[in-house]
């Protein structure tokens, strides 16, 4: 049905509440796992946890802890829907994608539950925006099952250091090596592409490096498959 | 070999690495006594590209290790460029480059030490080749152009990025002008935006050079060096010659030294002048006293070797035949000073065309910006000998 024609609910009605000051601190994290086109909504009393998959095989998990709303409710135990990642974003950023400063955009998202559109107040400088984007069927997402005590090694890095190094990545290479080791070198990115091979090494005393916990050597090798969605660099 | 480049001059390497890259697809890398060379030539051989980087310029250099043969290998330009790729990042974290070779491997290793104690290496696989070399002395160039870069830079920078050949030469009042160069379609009924640039002879610091010579080149190929020699805050020297000879651009400092050379347009690429508007503002010009050509030896432009290159210049002087210049004699009327249109010679319309009765308007090198019966800057005495590249000649 035209979703003008709905009746206002009712604050009851709703089984997912969320008000949050400013709503960048949702949309920067929605859009780092923006790599397809839809996404899994899962709420629980603890927060929102967003997930993106492509071809069963790769996964990105935002979460967004329920401390970070000014206001969060969830009437079941959780609530889960498929919606729409692009509108979403699309929406979020409605009042614009460059910050004014000292400017910030409000929002309140409702969710009724099962069949029911996803709604976004948003407010900024008194003009008010309502959004609705229809919700679907959640999809089973996989469980990669991440036991902490399988894992070997740990390292915990700045971002700052590795988005450069991934942006000049050869992307001419099959795979991205990516090998972790209590001796030299301790962390290195390789990859095999058609110049040569080239080898990114970050030592475990590096600023960058925030933790190094290390048990074994280990190699990893990723295959990049050619994605659309990757720039040419 | 090894070298060891440091600090801001990583950078300087590899704005020198993104302006041979304009040139070829493939770069000749050779360490010299005197320096490492770095070369490229494009695929038709109209243009040759060349820098070289003085000892000085690197905190260690080392052109051969003793006991190896002396290297002279040649890189995919992609390759090299995807080291050097993001000169910001150069700037911001990259501390010290070494370029080695690895014998073991052969491969060449660029390895980049950056901040936070990062490391990039890449080894990268080359192939031995001969030296690549084309034989030019910019000494043997009547005309000189000297100006710094940024004069240059502000000349170009109203000619449309996709413009792919731009005329220089100079003009009245001895200013240099730059115009946009476009082949004339017979059947072209738009006529594009033609540009023009005059800058005055003030603003070089060397200009040796008769009014009414010009050559037309390649502009994409020019910019290459240009924004190098701008980022680098060096004057650029134009060396040039009669129209389808090659023109020398340098630059130099302590350090280092750059040299494209690239074809010019002959009188004979260039379509005849289409008998438009235009010819109303044909002017005589005074007759050029005749220098005497250059002679350059063909063999000047003869490589090593049949694997490296030459520069396919056509340099057709004057063949068209024996045609006798119209001799003009000054009028006392167009002595007349111009009154110094900053862009446009056309403007002084108001001169009498005087063209010699019964000569046709040479169909020369396109004369539009001079307005004049351009009289070819060479003696006219008899045919002059047609010196023709052989480019078929080339492996």
């Amino acid at each position: 049905m035209p979703l003008l024609t709905q009746r206002i609910p009712d604050e009851n009605d709703y089984c997912l509440v969320a008000s949050l000051d400013n709503v960048r601190n949702l949309s920067t994290i929605l859009k780092a796992i923006h790599f397809r086109e839809h996404a899994t909504c899962f709420a629980t009393k603890n927060g929102i946890k967003v997930t993106v998959e492509n071809a069963k095989c790769v996964q990105a998990n935002a979460f967004i802890q329920a401390g970070i709303f000014q206001e969060f409710r969830v009437r079941e135990e959780s609530v889960t829907f498929r919606i729409n990642l692009t509108v979403l974003l699309d929406c979020l950023s409605i009042f614009g994608s460059s910050p004014v400063p000292g400017t910030f955009t409000a929002l309140r998202m409702c969710y009724q539950g099962y069949g029911y559109p996803l709604m976004l107040f948003l407010e900024e400088g008194g003009v008010v925006t309502v959004c609705k984007i229809n919700t679907q069927e959640p999809e089973e997402t996989l469980d990669f099952d991440f036991c902490s005590t399988n894992v070997i090694n740990k390292i915990i890095l700045q971002s700052e250091g590795l988005r450069e190094a991934f942006s000049e990545l050869d992307m001419t290479s099959e795979v991205l090596q990516i090998t972790m080791s209590p001796d030299k070198p301790y962390f290195r990115l390789s990859t095999f592409g058609n110049a040569g091979s080239s080898h990114l090494d970050y030592p475990k005393d590096s600023d960058l490096m925030e933790s190094f916990h290390y048990g074994q050597i280990c190699f990893v090798e990723y295959y990049c498959c050619p994605d659309e969605e990757v720039p040419d660099s | 070999m090894k070298c060891l480049v440091t600090g801001s001059n990583v950078k300087v390497l590899g704005k020198a690495v993104h302006s041979l890259s304009r040139i070829g697809d493939e770069l000749y890398l050779e360490p010299l006594e005197d320096g490492l060379s770095l070369r490229t030539v494009n695929s038709s051989r109209s243009a040759y590209a060349c820098f070289l980087f003085a000892p000085l310029f690197f905190q260690q250099y080392q052109a051969a290790t003793p006991g190896q043969d002396q290297l002279r290998c040649k890189i995919l330009m992609k390759s090299f460029l995807s080291v050097f790729r993001s000169l910001a990042m150069l700037e911001k974290t990259v501390e010290k480059c070494c370029i080695s070779l690895n014998d073991r491997s052969s491969r060449l290793v660029v390895q980049l030490h950056c901040k936070y104690g990062v490391r990039k290496t890449h080894n990268l696989s080359f192939q031995d080749c001969e030296s690549l070399q084309a034989i030019f002395d910019p000494a043997l160039c009547p005309h000189v152009l000297r100006a710094p870069a940024r004069v240059l830079v502000e000349a170009v920078l109203p000619f449309p990025p996709a413009l792919a050949e731009v005329t220089l030469g100079i003009g009245r009042g001895r200013r240099v002008i730059l115009r946009s160069y476009q082949e004339e379609e017979a059947d072209s009924a738009i006529k594009a935006m033609v540009t023009e640039m005059s800058i005055g002879e003030e603003d070089f610091q060397q200009l040796q050079a008769q009014e009414g010579v010009a050559i037309t080149f390649c502009l994409k190929e020019f910019r290459g060096l240009l924004s190098f020699a701008e980022s680098a805050n060096l004057s650029l020297s134009i060396h040039f010659d009669a129209p389808g000879r090659p023109a020398i651009f340098a630059i130099e400092d302590s350090l280092l030294d750059g040299h494209f050379v690239l074809a010019t347009l002959s009188e004979l690429d260039s379509h005849p002048q289409t008998l438009h508007a235009q010819e109303e503002f044909q002017r005589p010009e005074p007759q050029l006293q005749a220098h005497s050509t250059p002679h350059v030896d063909l063999d000047d432009f003869a490589v090593d070797d049949m694997d490296s290159y030459m520069i396919a210049m056509e340099t057709t002087m004057g063949s068209e035949g024996s045609r006798a210049l119209p001799s003009i004699s000054l009028s006392p009327g167009l002595q007349r000073p111009c009154s110094s249109s900053p862009h446009s010679e056309e403007e002084d319309d108001d001169m009498e065309p005087s063209t010699v009765p019964g000569t046709p308007p040479p169909k020369k090198f396109r004369s539009l910006f001079f307005g004049s019966i351009l009289a070819p800057a060479h003696s006219p005495q008899g045919p002059s000998p047609v010196l023709a590249e052989d480019s078929e000649g080339e492996g």
